[in-house]
């Protein structure tokens, strides 16, 4: 952990802050379809994939066969192998510790990596990031449950807008050029502009998609987006 | 929603997360490869973003949801904390509720 500065501890404590308010919204949401919280509570330890866990609770909520709803929780975490490509690096060549970091793969912990350039910053950032949203995630999925029971109704709180602010707040950056003088590369304009591109067109063909498609389809489909990039 | 499909759900993902690290002992990728998986990543991101907004149970989410989340956008952009973007995008859709938006 010697290569990890305040900044970096500060921005991962934010985001597993976030995390815990999102496992707030899942654990009510959860509750409010009529699962008992130590349920809730198990599948957010076991599957850990925010998006999936909505997908697959909120379509057996609207009368979907649990089968078509694991099918698109699968579908949406099938992203996590091409993630895995990416950042294989930062597990180590130790296996327990390969199998362990390996769960800790979200869409934070990877995107967290990413952004670090010394390969040590990288490791530490994504085992802080996968480590801290673990416990806020599963530690905001109880107490949503407990106020899931409580309150009633989630929405009421807002808490279902707070998931896709949440993913948008993590993708932004990605989606512009650097500011600062020092990371200014050559072709990072052209980079943040082909990545707006995809983003834009995978939106779109997921929304036309989802009045057609079973849910987790749309999201998957949207990787067509980066034929745009292919010119 | 029972225990066994939960079980299903977290084996799949498990899979998922680990055959990256298994398989990257045995190929190497292309930078333009590793490129183009970075920008399918964007797109479902985005893709996640936009169905998560607009979309409930195959129809329209309603506008409180909506205008929370631009909200919640609107501050990602000018670079708010992160904590603020989430709390503020959820505010705002219980206020516009608590006013009669759906």
């Amino acid at each position: 952990m010697g290569k990890v500065d305040r900044a970096l501890v500060r921005d991962v404590g934010a985001v597993a802050l976030a995390a815990g308010v999102v496992g707030v919204s899942f654990g009510a949401l959860a509750v409010a379809a009529g699962m008992p919280v130590w349920m809730a509570v198990l599948m957010s330890v076991v599957v850990f994939a925010g998006g999936s866990q909505f997908v697959a609770v909120g379509m057996v909520a609207a009368g979907g066969s649990p089968v078509a709803a694991v099918l698109a929780g699968l579908l949406l975490n099938a992203r996590h192998l091409p993630f895995g490509l990416v950042v294989a690096d930062v597990l180590g060549r130790k296996w327990p510790m390969k199998l362990l970091g390996a769960h800790l793969m979200v869409d934070e912990s990877v995107a967290f990596a990413l952004a670090q350039r010394d390969p040590e910053r990288r490791r530490a950032a994504y085992w802080m990031c996968g480590g801290l949203l673990f416990v806020g995630w599963n530690v905001g999925v109880v107490a949503g449950g407990w106020i899931g029971q409580t309150v009633g109704n989630p929405e009421s709180l807002g808490l279902d807008a707070a998931f896709p602010a949440c993913m948008l707040a993590l993708l932004l950056p990605s989606l512009m050029a650097p500011k600062k003088q020092e990371e200014v590369v050559a072709g990072a304009d052209a980079k943040a502009t082909k990545a707006r591109r995809v983003a834009v067109v995978g939106a779109l063909i997921a929304l036309a998609a989802t009045p057609l498609l079973p849910a987790g389809l749309p999201v998957l489909l949207s990787i067509l987006a980066v034929g745009v990039a292919l010119r | 929603m029972t225990l066994l499909p939960i079980l299903i759900l977290a084996l799949g993902t498990y899979g998922f997360r680990v055959a990256g690290p298994l398989l990257s002992e045995r190929l190497r990728l292309s930078a333009r490869v590793q490129d183009l998986m970075a920008l399918a990543t964007i797109a479902m991101l985005a893709a996640l973003v936009a169905t998560s907004t607009l979309v409930a149970q195959g129809g329209f989410a309603g506008g409180a949801r909506a205008v929370g989340v631009l909200v919640g956008a609107v501050l990602a952009w000018r670079q708010a904390p992160f904590i603020a973007v989430v709390v503020v995008a959820a505010a705002t859709a219980a206020g516009l509720r608590l006013m009669g938006m759906p």
